[in-house]
């Protein structure tokens, strides 16, 4: 009888990745909630070795995508958005502030992307695995949000700068 | 001559992901093209500002409702006891959940600190950009910093002779107040960590004691007051030296007994 795997240890992870997925602590660990129970649910169809992490990855990213669909308004086109500034700003914002204004306005498919890859370290084949789409559609998605925020987080110092001056 | 850079190879750059001679080739590519090199200098900092905002989250207290979600239907393991020992499991994890807090008289089986040392050492050794909250090249501070919160002064424990270096190191919360956990990684990048951690009052020294947790091999033993946890999975006999000499290094008294 294969041993059950322990959910514990991918806990921190999952919790990290909801946080900045959706922006809202509560709203995270909702989704963390959703994800394991969901997961204890199917565990047979899990296959032992193949891996867990990706796995519960992909519970989460199906669980996230529904939801958004249920709450639809919340993505607003950036592109609109880009024109107004952003956080009012206020000199004490500090960097992860601004950075959790702007992943807040990548639409949600980008914001998944940019997070799998640059902050919880999987692999492009991986990172289209967990979404259920082809790599090629993960690079097109990275280079868009990339660029995105490269343009929101230079709006905003440029907003700073303004502010200080 | 290398041929254009594709716009997929400057994010492969930045994430790492690049076979070592195209990484050269792109590099040299970057040093010619400003533009390109300023994007990939503003992708870079993107990946630094996400670690900045988001690992804390991985050293908060487990929330007791996750715990209990993720351990829900635990057949057959005699993890069956009360919230009150999920708690104190969760705790050790790392964090300390809420509403429990007056309860550290509860002895502990020291079983947990392999356990919690071997959960410690899985979440936190395949982090290829951050696995540590301060790295070696401050040592001291590093050092400095984990003794005053530890509360007692620490030494991180030479492996140089085993060919193993301080990557640096972390401070995670148990249910005995502030652990610290060193990590070290040799030529191969195979790391190990020391976990550190008060014990539990009324402990005797220990000599060491082996586990394997989910195929981490921990040595663990109790010196004073403190309880001290190697994980690692290199193999139980290279694990044991990097144990022997931990131990030998730790111990206040080493001709004393």
């Amino acid at each position: 009888m294969p041993a059950r795997p322990d959910l514990i240890e991918h806990l921190p992870r999952l919790r990290r990745y909801a946080r900045a997925l959706t922006g809202d602590a509560a709203r995270a660990d909702d989704l963390v909630q959703d994800t394991l129970e969901r997961a204890l649910a199917k565990l047979d169809l899990w296959q032992p070795g193949s891996d867990l992490r990706a796995w519960l990855f992909t519970l989460m990213h199906n669980l996230f995508v529904n939801q958004s669909r249920a709450r639809r308004p919340q993505e607003t086109a950036i592109d609109d958005a880009l024109d107004e500034p952003v956080s009012g700003g206020q000199s004490e914002a500090m960097a992860a502030r601004d950075i959790h204004a702007a992943l807040g306005r990548l639409p949600g498919e980008q914001r998944e992307v940019l997070l799998l890859v640059g902050l919880e370290q999987f692999g492009y084949a991986e990172a289209a695995q967990v979404l259920g789409v082809p790599v090629g559609t993960v690079m097109s998605r990275l280079a868009r949000a990339r660029e995105k925020m490269r343009q929101m987080l230079a709006g905003e110092a440029a907003v700073k700068l303004r502010v200080v001056k | 001559m290398s041929e254009d850079v594709r716009e997929d190879e400057l994010h492969a750059y930045v994430d790492g992901a690049l076979p070592e001679a195209r990484r050269i080739e792109v590099e040299a590519w970057l040093a010619a093209h400003p533009a390109d090199a300023a994007r990939v200098v503003a992708w870079a900092a993107q990946n630094r500002m996400l670690h900045g905002a988001f690992d804390p989250v991985l050293n908060e207290p487990l929330p007791l409702n996750l715990v209990r979600a993720a351990r829900r239907p635990a057949l057959g393991t005699p993890l069956r006891a009360a919230a009150a020992s999920l708690a104190v499991f969760a705790a050790g994890l790392v964090g300390y959940a809420v509403g429990v807090s007056g309860q550290t008289s509860a002895p502990l089986p020291q079983a947990h600190l392999a356990r919690d040392a071997a959960i410690a050492h899985v979440v936190f050794s395949p982090e290829t950009r951050h696995p540590v909250e301060v790295d070696a090249a401050h040592a001291e501070h590093l050092v400095a910093w984990l003794s005053k919160r530890i509360g007692t002064p620490l030494k991180a424990p030479d492996f140089s002779a085993q060919g193993f270096g301080l990557l640096g190191g972390r401070l995670l919360t148990g249910e005995t107040g502030p652990v610290a956990q060193f990590m070290y990684q040799d030529s191969f990048e195979r790391r190990v960590t020391l976990y550190v951690r008060r014990a539990v009052a009324g402990n005797q020294n220990t000599a060491f004691r082996h586990a394997t947790e989910n195929g981490v091999d921990v040595f663990y033993w109790i010196d004073g007051d403190f309880g001290y946890a190697l994980s690692g999975q290199i193999g139980r006999q290279a694990m044991q030296q990097l144990a022997d000499a931990a131990y030998a290094q730790l111990a206040p008294t080493p001709a004393g007994r």
